[in-house]
């Protein structure tokens, strides 16, 4: 199994810069935990306290968001394309 | 040649109330001609006493008029669309001057916008927050478009730490009222606008009297509590918004359109003060604001046009670094407070209480 991630500018002091990663992970849920274990510090950037996605964050599968298919518990498939995109409100 | 013309009401009693007739000629002047050799009487009602087409009449080729192309000597070929238009008494036609005609003779000459087209971008207005990175560019460019009406609200003053990337203002203008920069360098650049300046902080208690005074809103604010209340106020207006956001070397834009999705959808709730920074604490590349910014105003004109397929459901993402563009789906949220099912919000909330932090600068 391998997925790419792609990591946001704002998460990438925690991945060496890498805009791209790879990780495993047959759900959303347990592809955050590998990169976590990879990459200390991801999970807690995307998942609240609760468990949940944060909601200011937006995970996308292949161009679909998470939220509107079965979110963390969303299946993976070899090759799919997850996104991490965070709300950014910079216009100046 | 024959060609299909158009004939508008005022003109049909002369063609047996047809809206449409074929006529021959290979050039416009031949096929008035013709017209009038079969409907008897028709080319009087199109020229003065002097024989001249009167100023009144305007006549299209494929949606481009002719004083854009070569006059009634254009040439015309096999299938072309001729349509004879009058100015009609209600409501005054936008008059374009020979200036006007050349100054943008660019958009002019596409058949997607030709001199109809060019009329709805002098006729439209746009309202933009904040003269600041992704105001500037798109500013400049729909005033260099000829948008007719530009309202622009900040309260900033220049800074000189402004100037690595907000191209409205200059090294002269440090200290002085964005609003003010940005009008004088819009001017400077098209003196056929009118530049409306809103020098205030736009808030719950004015962004309803000050975004009903325009068609598009874009969105160029620089913390979350004013995306949250422009976005709300569009919405509640039925106003189609076209937002962006740039930090670092990254960017996100995209077209909220009433009705099919809204920046709430996208983004039920902002991060808690501190978890993303700004472009104050992270960054910014200067050249990144343009990129954007150009997006933005490509959209604006897209939808005052009425062409193409809009930025809308659809959130593009660009990343400078690697140099790509991605687009990911943006759905309308049934369960949306604001545009969802069984909407809460009616009015205009506390947006500084919502987000924990202040609406500050917005540009």
């Amino acid at each position: 199994m391998a997925i790419n991630v792609r990591i946001p500018q704002p998460l990438r002091n925690l991945t060496g810069n890498q805009s791209t990663v790879s990780a495993g992970g047959e759900t959303l849920l347990a592809c955050i935990a590998h990169l976590d274990s990879s990459y200390p510090g991801i999970r807690e950037r995307v998942m609240d306290e609760a468990g949940q996605i944060r909601r200011f964050v937006n995970v996308y599968i292949n161009g679909d968001d998470v939220r509107f298919m079965d979110g963390l518990a969303t299946p993976l498939k070899d090759g799919d394309e997850v996104s991490i995109v965070p709300a950014v409100a910079g216009g100046a | 040649m024959s060609v299909n013309v158009y004939i508008p009401t005022p003109f049909r009693h002369l063609v047996g109330n047809r809206t449409n007739v074929h006529a021959n000629g290979g050039t416009v002047r031949d096929v008035l001609r013709d017209l009038d050799s079969q409907f008897p009487g028709f080319q009087a009602q199109l020229v003065d006493s002097s024989g001249e087409l009167a100023r009144h009449i305007n006549i299209y080729v494929n949606q481009v008029e002719i004083e854009n192309l070569q006059g009634e000597t254009t040439q015309l070929k096999d299938g072309d669309e001729v349509a004879v238009i009058p100015a009609l008494a209600g409501g005054a036609p936008t008059v374009m001057t020979p200036e006007m005609v050349d100054r943008y003779s660019r958009h002019l000459i596409m058949p997607q916008v030709g001199s109809a087209g060019q009329r709805k971008i002098i006729e439209a207005s746009v309202l933009i927050i904040g003269a600041g990175g992704l105001g500037s560019p798109v500013a400049l460019y729909l005033a260099l478009a000829g948008v007719g009406k530009i309202g622009i609200v900040d309260f900033d003053v220049v800074d000189r730490s402004n100037l690595q990337r907000q191209i409205l203002h200059q090294t002269a203008d440090i200290g002085k009222a964005k609003v003010q920069s940005a009008k004088e360098t819009l001017l400077a650049h098209n003196p056929n606008i009118n530049v409306v300046t809103h020098e205030m902080p736009i808030t719950s208690d004015n962004a309803f009297e000050i975004i009903s005074q325009y068609d598009i809103v874009v969105n160029g604010a620089d913390n979350f509590a004013t995306r949250y209340l422009v976005n709300d106020a569009s919405y509640l207006l039925k106003k189609p918004l076209v937002d962006g956001s740039i930090l670092m070397f990254d960017g996100q834009a995209t077209t909220y359109i009433p009705g099919k999705g809204c920046y709430r959808c996208l983004y039920p709730a902002p991060p808690p003060p501190g978890m993303v920074p700004s472009c104050a604490e992270a960054g910014v590349l200067g050249a990144m604001c343009a990129t954007i910014g150009s997006i933005q105003a490509t959209e604006v004109l897209k939808l005052v046009l009425e062409i193409g397929e809009p930025l809308v459901n659809r959130l593009l993402l660009y990343d400078a670094l690697s140099l790509e563009y991605r687009i990911v789906k943006v759905r309308r949220d049934p369960e949306c407070p604001l545009c969802g099912d069984n909407p809460t919000i009616h009015e205009l909330i506390d947006y500084e209480q919502f987000c924990g932090s202040p609406i500050g600068h917005i540009g």
